[in-house]
């Protein structure tokens, strides 16, 4: 037998040598160096830090995250996003490039590369935290990327190692007119294009602003913004689900842990923002049959469902959805929805309406349905949020937020039928909505509706300013609309407690 | 009990015993029995002599197969259409309706071609996760809607079929774990959707406001066009752009058509990859209140240039003049769509003079008043665009988009019966997409007929020559050439798959044994 010599090394001397081993060695205590002001956030941190560092950074940019979901949920556009973030970004996370040489460069960069690993610590516990930080983080990275020095970005891309193949010199002269149509450029050969398979650019194909051959999406320079973000967001998500995997291991830190449960506390969703608190108390519980009289509570989008229904005695899917949750989350039982359902499709035998409606109806309450639908008491009434973004109604359908889904023209008139004929309110209406913000448009005929209200129970002092605060769900419209127009028959003190969910 | 198959079917011989591999045997004595029906389902109409020929039927099953082409190894379960040796004629009485249990339980076993349905599915002879995992969900005659259902064989999903005579059923994803096994999972995250075909929907009640000949369920031939265009329109984008390759049309029995991409790429796409996808191809948007439904950018993306291309002779013909979608008040909305406002008055005024105006007439006056020099302040390009854009809106796939955004979307089967007019779904073969004819598309009391007009004419050399091939009994009728073509389909597709196989086989790691 051959006596293999290194085996005789004292063991202590080679936790080097093994590579399998390599791994278990302690870990290098050193500062890392950070070339790129952007971060793919592929090395986690290595180096010591102090707790309070720990709780400080988190904190910021848990601040920074929260303000930009704040902007997703507000509807403000892309620019408006910019430039509300700026001031945000520079107080508490504030991140320069190499050209702006200042001495603290790494130090920033340091803080945002932990900060960025403590919360991924705090959100990969659930499926909900680890999604929403995946969005914020990639609407965060987006942001960065973009006002990114142009050199130091190309500079940053290149040593990501992406593999992209070139569109060589003559395919790209051959394919000129598609690729500028698609693109909507106008000089083709002033940059360079690249392909890729289109699953990797799923974004660009999605709103048709790429030209597709044959499975190879070809993508100019200039949108190398979405595959970037693209990868980023993959890597992060595949990190996340390994933290997660890891998290329990984590458990007898007992100096971390409350920090991180304080923090995913503290991040509370906004999405939830129904609670069955929101059922108006004055309010005795509604029936089937006041619905037509509470209808003019209703916010537009209801509204609108409603007189579909009744022109149509029929509403689709996705409107149905909408208008019973709606119903559901101003108090309204289950038993009563389905009968306003069963008499509001008038044209449809009982049969056929147990069949292939009654079902969903009680989905919706979670009268039936898996385990974990009936115990969450079924779905939530949707937010202004949700209904905003949800997928356009096609042809018949009319669920959606109408300042979103009609023509101007259209939703000037549907206004002007519900009572809304200020012409100044109207214009400023359409200005709202030209600038596609759809909710903002909504609360303006809300306030204009309301407006003898608002001011006396903002000049008797009854309603603070945050009962008063801009409306973000169907619900709070309606609940905060009836209380308004029902002032003084001893119900407004009950407002605070359902409103203080929407924060 | 006349169409099932009579006990004394064809004894089985020690060759055919030998030939056959264990493995369906296995499968067939482990497998508990499906959810009885018994149980959940009353079958008022299933007699119960059903139940002694049935399990007569499965043992045939299990050895016979010795004549099945040689392309597909023999070791695989494979079921064939029926044979019933004694030839007996499917008593089906002019009254009985396609809805009739025992029409459809002679549908389900003596047509259904399970064993290409199967292939299809599983991507491989033998059976393996993709047919194994994947979801069925049957829709009884009481309209009972059965989830989860999947089988290990072809043949066991036959069986049930048979027992339980779905009135249809449909195909949903593979799963990460047998899908009548994921309650007795540990934790539910581990019963998931993995892959399934990337599916389209289009569905005539989407064209409703644009349709004049028809409306909700019934078609004609001139209303099927919107379908030949939306096939032609979208099959070529999957082709060309996607670089799909094994993409199936099927006829959805009644005013749709689905299509179902089964490339292994296609099959593999996430939710957000399927919604990609559909939006790409989703152009007509908005509701009934939505005004202008169709706003492009332009340039025109390639996708949208090569579309108008198609569809602008059909929009000549198939619009204006059998649709004539402008008949007297209806140009109201022609109007809508016209970008300029001394235009609109103008033809407006015109229109309204002559109320019997045909549709073509009323534009080519678009551009005869356009360019009569009057409209100065018309920009030419705009015009050009808003017509581009009409006869999108007129012409232009209207996709049940929410279809293929889910992977665990399901979607009926090919060759299920409509029930409600009792036409197989079958596929349609898009190098012939035009001459495709939804109300000439057997029925299914139409076929059982003709296996006995078959029978009649050649029964008495059939049973002369015993050595002859028995002939399948969809040969024997007007269901040829469409399992003729989805055999074709498969075998295309089957081809590729195991293509694939063999390289990663020979790719594999050497010393892996």
């Amino acid at each position: 037998m051959i006596r293999q010599d290194f085996s005789r090394v004292d063991p202590k001397r080679r936790p080097n040598i093994d590579p399998k081993r390599r791994q278990f060695a302690d870990p290098g205590f050193k500062q890392q160096d950070y070339d790129h002001r952007l971060n793919f956030y592929v090395v986690p941190p290595t180096a010591e830090i102090t707790l309070e560092e720990f709780e400080v950074w988190a904190i910021g940019r848990l601040k920074v995250l929260s303000e930009l979901e704040g902007c997703s949920f507000r509807n403000r556009s892309q620019e408006e996003t910019t430039t509300y973030m700026t001031s945000i970004l520079e107080k508490h996370m504030p991140l320069h490039a190499n050209s702006s040489r200042s001495g603290i460069l790494q130090d920033e960069r340091k803080k945002d590369h932990y900060s960025h690993f403590i919360l991924r610590l705090a959100f990969s516990a659930t499926e909900d935290l680890r999604r929403r930080f995946s969005r914020l983080e990639t609407m965060l990275f987006r942001l960065r990327f973009k006002d990114d020095d142009l050199k130091e970005r190309q500079q940053f891309v290149d040593s990501l190692g992406l593999e992209w193949e070139r569109v060589e010199e003559e395919e790209r002269r051959e394919l000129g007119a598609e690729l500028s149509a698609a693109s909507g450029l106008k000089k083709v050969d002033e940059q360079g294009w690249f392909k890729v398979d289109w699953e990797r650019v799923p974004e660009l194909v999605e709103q048709r602003r790429v030209f597709l051959k044959r499975g190879k999406a070809y993508v100019p320079a200039r949108e190398q913004l979405s595959l970037v973000v693209a990868e980023f967001t993959r890597r992060l998500d595949e990190a996340l689900e390994l933290t997660a995997r890891a998290l329990p291991r984590l458990d007898e830190d007992d100096r971390l842990a409350p920090i991180l449960a304080h923090l995913s506390q503290s991040f509370t969703a906004p999405d939830a923002a129904y609670s069955s608190s929101d059922a108006v108390d004055g309010l005795s519980a509604p029936t089937a049959a006041s619905i037509d009289t509470l209808s003019q509570h209703f916010p537009l989008c209801m509204q609108n469902l409603h007189q579909t229904l009744r022109a149509n005695s029929h509403l689709k899917h996705y409107g149905r959805l909408q208008y019973s949750l709606f119903l559901k989350g101003i108090g309204l039982s289950l038993e009563e929805c389905i009968v306003f359902w069963r008499r509001s499709f008038k044209l449809i035998t009982d049969e056929k309406f147990a069949k292939e409606y009654k079902y969903n109806i009680r989905h919706v309450y979670g009268d039936v349905g898996g385990d974990a639908n009936r115990r969450g008491r079924g779905y939530t009434p949707y937010s202004c949020q949700k209904i905003l973004t949800e997928a356009l109604p096609g042809p018949g359908q009319s669920h959606g937020c109408p300042y979103r889904t009609f023509s101007t023209d259209i939703l000037v008139s549907l206004l002007q039928k519900t009572g809304v004929n200020e012409r100044e309110v109207l214009g400023q209406v359409r200005e709202d909505v030209k600038k596609q913000r759809y909710h903002i448009a909504c609360n303006r005929v809300f306030e204009w509706a309301h407006k003898r209200e608002i001011k006396k129970v903002k000049d008797d002092g009854s309603w603070g300013a945050a009962e008063l605060d801009t409306i973000l769900h169907p619900n709070t419209y309606f609940k905060r609309g009836w209380l308004l127009k029902h002032l003084g028959e001893g119900n407004v003190g009950v407002v605070g407690d359902g409103e203080k969910m929407e924060e | 009990m006349p169409h099932s198959v009579s006990p004394e079917a064809s004894p089985v011989d020690d060759t055919q015993l030998s030939q056959t591999s264990a493995q369906p045997l296995e499968s067939a004595v482990k497998e508990e029995p499906p959810t009885s029906p018994a149980e959940d389902v009353p079958m008022s109409d299933a007699p119960s002599l059903a139940e002694p020929a049935k399990t007569k039927v499965n043992l045939e099953d299990l050895f016979d197969d010795e004549d099945s082409d040689g392309e597909f190894s023999s070791s695989v379960p494979q079921v064939k259409a029926e044979k019933s040796p004694e030839q007996e004629p499917i008593k089906i009485k002019a009254s009985s309706g396609f809805a009739d249990p025992e029409v459809m339980r002679a549908f389900y076993q003596r047509l259904f071609p399970f064993r290409y349905l199967f292939q299809w599915l599983n991507h491989s002879p033998s059976p393996t996760n993709d047919f194994m995992h994947r979801e069925f969900a049957f829709t009884l005659q009481n309209d009972a809607y059965l989830r989860y259902q999947s089988f290990p064989t072809s043949d066991l999903l036959r069986k049930q079929a048979v027992q339980m005579i779905p009135s249809r059923f449909e195909i949903g994803p593979v799963y990460s774990t047998n899908p009548r096994e994921r309650k007795s999972l540990r934790k539910a995250s581990a019963f998931r959707p993995v892959s399934k075909e990337l599916v389209f929907d289009i569905d005539m009640t989407d064209y409703d406001d644009i349709r004049t000949c028809c409306t909700g369920a019934s078609i004609c031939l001139s209303c099927w066009t919107f379908m030949t265009m939306a096939i032609k329109v979208v099959d070529v984008a999957l082709r060309e752009d996607f670089g799909f390759k094994h993409i199936l049309w099927v006829y959805s029995g009644r005013r749709g058509a689905h299509a179902w991409v089964c490339d292994k790429r296609a099959r593999e796409m996430d939710d957000q990859r399927r919604r990609a996808v559909a939006s790409y191809l989703e152009l007509v948007k908005g509701g009934a209140q939505g005004g202008k439904k169709v706003n492009p950018k332009r340039p025109l993306h390639p996708h949208l240039d090569r579309s108008l291309n198609i569809l602008r002779s059909h929009f000549q013909t198939s619009i204006l003049l059998e649709q004539d979608p402008w008949a007297g008040s209806r140009s109201a909305h022609l109007l809508d769509l016209l970008p300029d406002q001394t235009l609109r008055a103008a033809l407006a005024k015109k229109w309204d003079s002559a109320p019997s105006r045909p549709s073509s007439s009323k534009w080519a006056d678009i551009d005869a008043l356009a360019s009569s020099g009057a409209m100065s302040s018309l920009n030419p390009t705009t015009l050009r665009e808003a017509k581009q854009d009409i006869v999108l809106e007129y012409t232009y796939p209207r996709l049940d988009a929410e279809v293929s955004k889910k992977l665990n979307h399901l979607l009926k089967s090919p060759f299920c019966v409509h029930p409600g007019t009792g036409r197989v779904c079958v596929p349609i073969d898009t190098r012939k997409v035009e001459e495709f004819d939804p109300l000439g598309v057997p029925t299914v009391t139409q076929l059982l007929g003709e296996i006995d007009d078959w029978d009649r004419e050649n029964g008495g050399e059939e049973a002369g020559d015993g050595s002859q091939k028995k002939v399948p009994d969809w040969e024997k009728t007007s269901m040829k050439p469409y399992v003729e073509f989805f055999r074709l389909f498969v075998a295309g597709l089957l081809k590729e798959e195991r293509g694939g196989v063999k390289r990663e086989r020979e790719e594999g790691d050497p010393m892996e044994f």
